[in-house]
């Protein structure tokens, strides 16, 4: 045993060795290597068609409404933002200006405001993820209508996360008035969960690292907390309990923050613990081909490859972690703020 | 002040307070688990609420990061 584990050292110790040496081999040409980060970035970003691999790509409806009239076309008429659509007396075309603040987005060449209701990735896999969330809960709830003595198949294996949602995150953080407040959580929960871990998968779109996702989301929770608080909520805004007097004026701004910040940082929470783990993976994958040069040095990057692989395997489990985590933990804070907001004065 | 990787300076920077903090959080939690084994549960789920809201924190800083470089 010890002497496989030393050989295993050397062996990895080589390796790395030799890799390190072929990395030199390229610093020395004092060129631009390949830059990863526009390829990263164009994969978390949202996108008007679905890219799948190659120059393989799914397109998507966009659909803008401008003064009355609605213009539908597919996302392919701008054949990669090189082609105008002009639709009657409005010109539609992606721009290209990379100092404008609407970069890459789609605006109209006569300066027309028009709303822009397109079928972008994003949007199409929410869509996809929620007939799938339909499906599934649907089919374990018609489980339940038939009244058999023990769950089978598919609802035993959801009954216990619901339950465990139920009990530990709603009902002991809400408390006695949880009823209302149980289906929003554990569609929050479930929605956030699937589409955190379809985001896993090839090709996928990253629903849950937008930030406008999350920010509907955490607008849903705050809108909740607002609009159930007792008058206890409001009144420990002005006066927490058991503060002195003299700290009231540095207190209360805190407070009235604080009813701001903490939906807040729920969104930021979410997008970015997503958005970070999609990153890196990317990343990690790049190194293969920052090693290869973008195809010119083959030997380096196929030697890069195993190790890339193998970080990446390692960064995808945690993922899946963060992926659960994330979903826990977002149900969580809103069940708990929501529990604080309709909390009983206990005298 | 135009220095190139400032930006990841300062998500590095956020990540050293996040490895502290939870590596705290993640060390009293196991502490309290030896001493009180029966309890575990509960101090778990409460050592995972405390980690994802230092980790909330970290990560503000790693969003600004992203916005600046």
């Amino acid at each position: 045993m010890k002497k496989t584990v030393s050989k295993l050292i050397i062996t990895s110790l080589l390796v790395f060795v030799s890799v390190v040496s072929i990395f030199a081999e390229n610093q020395s040409s004092k060129e631009e290597g390949f830059n990863p980060t526009p390829q990263i970035l164009h994969h978390i970003a949202d996108s008007y068609e679905w890219h799948l691999w190659g120059s393989v790509s799914i397109p998507l409806p966009v659909i803008l409404y401008s003064e009355g009239n609605w213009d539908i076309f597919m996302s392919s008429s701008f054949n990669h933002g090189k082609s105008k659509i002009i639709i009657g007396d409005r010109i539609y075309m992606i721009d290209h200006d990379h100092t404008s603040p609407t970069h890459h987005q789609i605006i109209e060449q006569n300066d027309k405001k028009f709303t822009n209701l397109s079928i972008t990735k994003n949007v199409a896999s929410m869509i996809l993820s929620t007939l799938l969330l339909l499906f599934i809960l649907g089919k374990t709830s018609r489980g339940y209508k038939r009244k058999q003595a023990a769950p089978k198949g598919l609802q035993s294996f959801l009954e216990p996360i619901i339950l465990f949602v139920r009990e530990d995150i709603i009902k002991s953080n809400i408390g006695p008035k949880h009823e209302k407040y149980t289906m929003f959580l554990l569609t929050v929960f479930f929605f956030i969960l699937i589409n955190n871990l379809l985001g896993l998968t090839p090709g996928a779109a990253n629903v849950t690292g937008n930030i406008s996702v999350t920010f509907v989301l955490s607008m849903f929770t705050f809108v909740i907390i607002t609009f159930s608080a007792n008058k206890g909520y409001w009144k420990h805004l002005i006066k927490p309990p058991g503060t002195p007097v003299a700290l009231l004026p540095i207190m209360i701004p805190i407070e009235i923050f604080g009813v701001f910040t903490k939906p807040f940082a729920l969104m930021i929470r979410l997008f970015a613990n997503i958005t970070a783990g999609h990153i890196i993976i990317f990343s990690l994958i790049s190194l293969i081909f920052v090693a290869s040069n973008n195809g010119e040095n083959i030997v380096a990057g196929w030697s890069v490859a195993p190790i890339s692989v193998l970080f990446v395997l390692f960064i995808f489990l945690i993922e899946i972690l963060v992926a659960f985590l994330q979903a826990y933990i977002f149900t969580l804070l809103s069940a708990v703020f929501i529990g604080l907001a309709v909390k009983e004065e206990s005298h | 002040m135009e220095i190139n990787g400032i930006a990841a300076i300062g998500a590095g920077l956020s990540a050293i307070g996040a490895g502290i903090g939870i590596g705290m959080i993640g060390g009293k939690a196991l502490e309290a688990m030896a001493r009180q084994p029966e309890h575990s549960g509960m101090i778990q789920t409460n050592m995972f609420i405390a980690a994802a809201l230092v980790e909330g924190v970290a990560l503000f800083g790693v969003v600004v990061a992203l916005m600046q470089g």
